[in-house]
């Protein structure tokens, strides 16, 4: 460990989240609301900032009582600490964003399920210094921003033609609707996983040719 | 830092594991309350908001409006309380003459409880207005409901003699029939069941017109 | 009475918890590689959800009537102690029972169609009977839709799938298709 966190660096705990160890495409985590509300780009974004709220305060707050935190008891007291936070946020959003919270719904008290949250408090923050613990939490739920992000703008243009409810393609744009239903979301998730694949494995084999030219 | 050390010596008693329990419990407890405490205020505000506008949405040239409880034999003004399932608003224009009534109904959609307002004049036996004020039915085909301007517009004027039907769209001929959304029927045949029991639950409680309540000055909302 | 009925098959098919609410997916994704196991867990998660709808019932009716905003936090104590308390007794009292369900028990806990299950009885505003309809009903549909994954992966797993498509990425895409599938039960709703 104390040869690892001689190297570790904080911008690499938060870039690790966002691309090589990215929570939705990499670790296939936080499945749930990845794909319930994700119909739109601004329902996507506003869960995903909700999440990203929760995660960063409860690896804040983690690791900083992680000395006082009896270990018998740790993930009833992660769990009572997500579960907070979630509230919080539930009421916030009923209060300054009705029509959002209107949209997500039910799927606000589900941040506590998201298990890629739960997961991190027990794999990081739990065991990493205040600072470390909050870079990878940034890291990660950026990540996960990103991945709701590309899932709901993809969903919304095929779907309604729309970005941020902004027509694009004119009257003569038949929606694809089976987009934004259900089976959509399974659709291009899978997708979109295959393309990281793809691109991962791409770079692997560039860089195993420089590699070799080298 | 110093993690991977091995575990601390003596190990905790259970009652420093409840302690620790109770104590995070407490605090959260404490969070919660203080931001549903700070939070209280403004949902209020936006719900009577959200309200007040979809009444006057649903009747049309209506200026001001009060709200009015039906008591269990009669209508009556409503000073204050928690709005119910016997709760409705009547609507007046300029010279505070009634335009009519709006009312609360809902029932299963295709997906979960769907509530709509409308608005409804006894005298006429017509529906002038609805209004869907929480649904999650299907998004991209059921939350058309409300979405589709023209499904909505169906309500501006509609006979409720002989009782409210779905039609296939564009087929709509008679005052009773409201043009059914393509790709979301079950939601469309939802909301005018609902109307129609919301209808047929109200129109014996209206008062005769002739009858109807003034409007008190200060119940201007 | 038609009422229940509506409720259990709306769960169990056109309103499927995994294939429609999207909920229960680490399982669903995780687990569901033999038919074996993702019937005994769907029977388990079926279990608990009963023992949910129990919980979350009683808790709404004598407790949440006047503190509604300490909903969520309840929910998930009240819930996941009560399973490990069960669990415990499961493995006092019938060791063959805990064979083939325990194990299960604690990766369920952390389900969201647990706490999706909760909510949803709870924004509806489902009574005792009604509750416990809904939480069969989504059992069911969990297990259904697991045991029809497990076994399209089981038939996947002979024939040949390149290296790349392989993996999560192709059983989300059989789940769009399965998904699709369950969209023609809405059907089931226009007869009435």
């Amino acid at each position: 460990m104390a040869t690892l966190s001689n190297k570790m660096n904080a911008y690499d705990e938060m870039l690790k989240g966002i691309w090589r160890d990215n929570p939705v495409f990499v670790q296939v985590l936080g499945m749930c609301p990845m794909l319930a509300v994700t119909n739109s780009a601004v329902n996507a974004i506003a869960m995903g900032l909700a999440t990203f709220f929760v995660l960063v305060s409860s690896s804040f707050l983690v690791s900083g009582m992680k000395a006082i935190i009896p270990k018998q008891v740790r993930i009833s007291i992660y769990v009572i600490i997500i579960a907070t936070f979630v509230t919080v946020a539930d009421y916030t959003l009923l209060a300054l964003f009705p029509a959002v919270h209107k949209e997500l719904g039910a799927f606000i008290p589900l941040i506590v399920a998201n298990c890629m949250i739960l997961g991190r408090q027990e794999a990081f923050a739990s065991k990493h210094s205040v600072k470390f613990a909050v870079m990878d939490a940034v890291g990660m739920a950026g990540g996960f921003l990103l991945a709701m992000f590309a899932l709901g703008s993809v969903r919304e243009i095929l779907g309604e033609g729309k970005l941020f409810g902004i027509s694009l393609f004119g009257e003569n744009f038949e929606p694809w609707v089976i987009m934004i239903l259900p089976p959509g979301g399974f659709i291009t998730l899978g997708l979109l996983l295959l393309l990281f694949n793809w691109v991962g494995e791409r770079r692997k084999q560039f860089l195993a040719q420089v590699a070799a030219v080298d | 830092m110093s993690s991977r050390s091995p575990t601390p010596p003596q190990e905790p008693t259970p009652s420093r594991l409840v302690g620790s329990l109770a104590v995070a419990g407490f605090l959260s407890g404490l969070i919660i309350i203080g931001i549903y405490v700070a939070t209280l205020d403004t949902i209020t505000e936006n719900k009577a908001r959200e309200l007040r506008e979809a009444v006057f949405r649903v009747l049309p040239e209506v200026t001001q409006m009060q709200k009015l409880q039906y008591d269990g034999e009669r209508v009556v003004l409503k000073e204050n309380g928690k709005d119910d399932e016997n709760t409705l608003y009547a609507g007046y224009d300029d010279k505070g003459n009634l335009a009519g009534y709006a009312l609360a109904s809902d029932g299963p959609g295709f997906q979960d409880t769907i509530r709509v307002l409308f608005g409804y004049q006894p005298a006429n036996n017509k529906v002038v207005g609805m209004w869907v004020l929480e649904s999650r039915e299907t998004p991209g085909l059921g939350d058309k409901i409300y979405k589709d301007a023209a499904f909505v517009t169906n309500f501006d004027n509609l006979s409720t003699e002989p009782p409210i039907v779905t039609v296939k769209r564009g087929t709509r001929s008679r005052a009773n029939e409201v043009d059914a959304i393509t790709g979301a029927t079950i939601s469309s045949k939802a909301v005018v069941r609902i109307i129609n029991q919301g209808v047929e639950k109200w129109h014996q409680r209206l008062p005769l017109p002739g009858n109807e309540p003034q409007l008190k000055s200060e119940g201007r909302t | 009475m038609d009422d229940l009925i509506w409720i259990f098959i709306s769960a169990l098919l056109v309103n499927n918890f995994v294939l429609a609410y999207f909920l229960g997916l680490c399982p669903f994704l995780g687990v569901s590689g033999k038919l074996e196991t993702s019937f005994r867990l769907g029977l388990a998660t079926t279990f608990v959800l009963i023992i949910t709808a129990i919980c979350s019932w009683f808790l709404n009716t004598y407790v949440l009537t006047h503190a509604p905003y300490l909903r969520l936090i309840s929910f998930i104590v009240v819930i996941a102690s009560t399973v490990q308390f069960i669990e415990m007794a499961i493995k006092k009292l019938s060791p063959a029972l805990f064979q083939s369900l325990g194990i299960f028990l604690p990766l369920i806990t952390t389900n969201c169609a647990i706490l999706g299950l909760a909510i949803f009885a709870t924004n509806r505003g489902y009574g005792f009977w009604e509750g416990l309809i809904f939480a069969l009903g989504a059992g069911a549909g969990f297990t259904l839709a697991m045991v029809l994954m497990a076994g399209m992966r089981e038939e996947t797993g002979i024939n040949e799938v390149p290296a790349l498509v392989r993996g999560t990425a192709f059983n989300l895409i059989i789940a769009g298709i399965l998904s699709m599938a369950f969209m023609g039960f809405a059907g089931l709703f226009s007869s009435t």
